[in-house]
């Protein structure tokens, strides 16, 4: 049944077939000299601040919108189903012009069509994810790696050219479909190769083999001791911060010896690393410090008779501050657990206070590379020299971006401040992300702009089928801090 | 989640989107019953897209006697509202889909919550709940891409309409027919959508060299159409042309209301409209004349 020049639409279970030109059942997806695009309506950012109302994005209608007329800098043409001109010997789709106190400001807008581009995981867990350098998949397709294990938190990176492009046809298909679902803040399921299954979601809690993580430890055992030592002192005799990881001893440790706190003869089960410091106290788990112990005691061997006393004050604590218990010495020297004084309550409760909640953090990595560029400007390059000198700000969706130093215009974006949903994808593979290009015009000109081809934002905001979303205020206004030309 | 779930900026009206299904929603009841109306709207919507396109290849079969009755329960609201066309003319249950998708959800709605009155619009084509007593005042524009109301409708617990769907050859689905917009009332949203098809490809002069026509399948070439002629333009009829053709669709609504199978129907072409109802539903008003609170759809 299909023409040979229509394309097959996945994006719904409807899988259309939609010929050159034409849209899908749904009027959101096209074809565009065979590529299937989206055709969203073009979303517009409205300065939330001014008008004091919430930050929730909406979907608004030309039928339904209130008719109120947005100020020219408080209102923000996005990327965001813009479409794009690729391979982009022409002109960007919008190029945009504002006043924005009493200086014209063009935004170009754009959709670009990223097929290096890839996708940096931040997982916060003390769980082993796997080895480093191993291939993590989703639905058994290679779509990245294990990176480096930075300080709490387990990076992953995925997609890049050799999974979208460079393996076999499913595992471009299925990292595409991966890098636009995180990126859209969907939930994907990954596996590691001789390591766990994850769920990840940006800026939700991971699933670690179908554990949700909670908290990040402050530290491990060791550095939690070091940390609280002084508010310990005096207050109790010891000290045992269970850890799945390095467990660490008060008394034995260097920090408790710099306060001359005195041996108590606690023994701890495990490998001892270096003094007050333990490795091993006990298997993995769900329990005490990451650990499988439910009663403390059970890593505790026997106290040293020599210099153990009747009475000795023994607190202990998980890393995280969730699992705690105190302990007196009797005259057998066996710990009887006893209510926790209030003078050690605040110390545990700063533990717990300190670990920030576990998250999966997901930033989208892409190159804007020259022929995106070229819809910006005749001579490319200059664009680059403009970011590079902050006569140009760039944004994704209208949130801020952090720019590479260094050749190019290569940036990383923290998905969840831009409006939902703001990547597409083509079959190439490739992800469709939005990128804003914002500068004074006489900067434009100078740098070789289509000036000719700028239109002014109120005829975008009256004549179009446009989205209206509210700006969030906790990122910067995209028109706030270009600089201007007697600044520099 | 491929569905999009979202208050419109009213803060009342629930907005569901999945694929193309495209679902405005009011509930009027307290604001608990409102919340778990919506909550039953958004429970059930979950599923609703990907059970109809488990069956889409016999949803875009012809509907005749020897058809099997799909098995969905959205499906077989669009099945039974067709199967009264499907001897005498061509129609396949896609005819009737948005409307049975509103009253699938509506009745989701109505029976997880006791609520004074409701709507879903699914493009234009409404279901409705009224409890005793209860009214909705609805306005009817001709070109969504102009709104301006050709038309207003009182609707009461007593009528005994609960549905309403608009078809047009301006409108997202293709017709056979040259009506700009023919506007049906019937006892539920499934059968106006079916009906509405129906006529709107009944106003029609074949052959006319005005009308420009393409086979469906040459813009979407998976369309339960097939190879039928769409019409895509109408260039400016003549005052004639133009009576002939409502004549037509009149013929037809009329029919349909001897049988049951609508209440009323107004159909408009080039600025003529023509009002096909048992009493004074369905009232023509000025353009500038907005009722009070009015649920415009086209």
């Amino acid at each position: 049944m299909p023409d040979d020049d229509a394309i097959r639409c996945d994006a719904c279970p409807v899988l259309c077939y939609i010929k050159p030109g034409r849209t899908g059942a749904c009027d959101r997806y096209g074809n565009r000299d065979g590529q299937l695009v989206r055709l969203d309506p073009h979303v517009l950012l409205d300065r939330a601040v001014a008008r004091g109302e919430s930050v929730v994005p909406f979907l608004e209608r030309e039928r339904e919108w209130d008719g109120t007329v947005v100020r020219g800098g408080d209102s923000f043409v996005t990327a965001i189903g813009a479409g794009t001109t690729y391979p982009d010997y022409k002109p960007a789709p919008f190029i945009i012009s504002s006043e924005v106190e009493g200086v014209d400001m063009v935004t170009v807008v754009t959709e670009g069509i990223f097929s290096y581009c890839g996708v940096k995981l931040k997982i916060d867990t003390d769980r082993h994810l796997g080895p480093e350098t191993n291939l993590v998949r989703a639905q058994g397709e290679p779509v990245g790696h294990v990176t480096t294990s930075e300080y709490g938190s387990q990076m992953l990176s995925l997609g890049g050219v050799r999974h979208l492009t460079g393996g076999a046809r499913h595992e471009g298909t299925v990292t595409c479909a991966t890098l636009l679902d995180l990126c859209n803040g969907k939930a994907v399921e990954l596996s590691i190769d001789e390591g766990a299954t994850i769920t990840v979601q940006a800026g939700k809690a991971p699933i670690v083999d179908g554990v949700q993580e909670e908290r990040m430890r402050v530290g491990c055992g060791s550095a939690t001791i070091g940390m609280f030592a002084k508010q310990w002192f005096n207050k109790v005799d010891e000290v045992v911060v269970v850890d799945d990881h390095i467990t660490g001893v008060l008394s034995e440790h260097q920090a408790g010896k710099l306060l001359g706190i005195p041996e108590t003869g606690v023994k701890l089960k495990g490998r001892r690393s270096t003094p007050g410091r333990y490795f091993q106290v006990a298997e993995p788990g769900t329990a005490w410090g990451g650990t499988n112990i439910r009663d403390p005691l059970s890593i505790l061997k026997d106290f040293n008779p020599k210099i153990a006393w009747r009475g000795l004050r023994l607190l202990m604590v998980s890393t995280t501050g969730e699992h705690y218990a105190y302990f007196e010495l009797d005259e057998a020297l066996r710990p009887v657990e006893k209510s926790l004084p209030a003078s050690l309550s605040e110390s545990v409760a700063r533990i717990k206070e300190n670990c920030e909640p576990a998250l999966s953090t997901v930033l989208f990595m892409g190159g804007a590379g020259g022929s995106l560029r070229a819809g910006v400007t005749e001579n490319p390059v200059r664009l680059t020299y403009s970011v590079r000198d902050a006569l140009t700000r760039v944004t994704c969706g209208g949130a801020p971006v952090y720019v590479w130093p260094g050749g190019g215009i290569t940036f990383m974006v923290d998905v969840t401040r831009m409006p939902d949903n703001a990547f597409g994808y083509v079959p190439t593979p490739a992800l469709v992300a939005p990128i804003e290009f914002t500068l004074k015009m006489a900067d434009y000109a100078a740098l070789g702009g289509y000036v000719g081809e700028v239109r002014s934002l109120s005829s975008i905001l009256s004549d179009e089928k446009r989205r209206h979303v509210i700006a969030r205020d906790d990122n910067p206004w995209p028109f706030s801090s270009v600089k201007r030309q007697e600044d520099l | 989640m491929r569905q999009q779930v979202s208050l419109l900026p009213d803060r009342r009206r629930l907005h569901l989107q999945d694929g193309p299904i495209d679902l405005v929603i009011e509930a009027f009841a307290g604001s608990a019953g409102v919340k778990t109306a919506y909550d039953a709207a958004i429970t059930r919507f979950q599923t609703v897209l990907d059970e109809l396109c488990a069956e889409l290849s016999l949803l875009r079969m012809p509907a005749g006697p020897d058809t099997p009755m799909p098995k969905g329960t959205t499906a077989r609201r669009m099945a039974m509202a067709v199967a009264p066309y499907a001897e005498e003319t061509f129609i396949t249950p896609m005819a009737a889909v948005a409307g049975a998708v509103a009253e699938e959800i509506l009745e989701a709605m109505t029976s997880a919550a006791k609520l004074s009155k409701a709507y879903v619009n699914d493009g234009g084509d409404i279901a409705l709940y009224l409890a005793p007593c209860e009214q909705f005042v609805v306005g009817m524009i001709d070109r969504p891409d102009r709104p301006s109301l050709f038309g207003t409708a009182i609707l009461g617990s007593a009528d005994p309409v609960r549905g309403i769907a608009t078809s047009g050859w301006r409108g997202r689905s293709f017709s056979l027919g040259i009506a700009d917009a023919v506007t049906v009332l019937a006892r539920n949203a499934a059968m106006a959508d079916a009906a509405a098809t129906v006529i709107a490809n009944a106003v029609d002069l074949p052959g006319h060299p005005k009308v420009h026509r393409v086979s469906a399948r040459s813009i979407a070439p998976d369309s339960d159409l097939g190879d039928r002629l769409v019409t895509r333009f109408v260039e400016q009829l003549s005052a004639e042309d133009i009576m002939c053709a409502l004549n037509q669709g009149a013929a037809v609504s009329g029919q349909l209301r001897s049988e049951g199978l609508i209440h009323s129907a107004a159909l408009l072409l080039q600025g003529e409209t023509r009002i096909v109802a048992r009493n004074d539903l369905i009232t023509s008003v000025a353009a500038n004349r907005e009722p009070s609170r009015s649920l415009a759809h086209a």
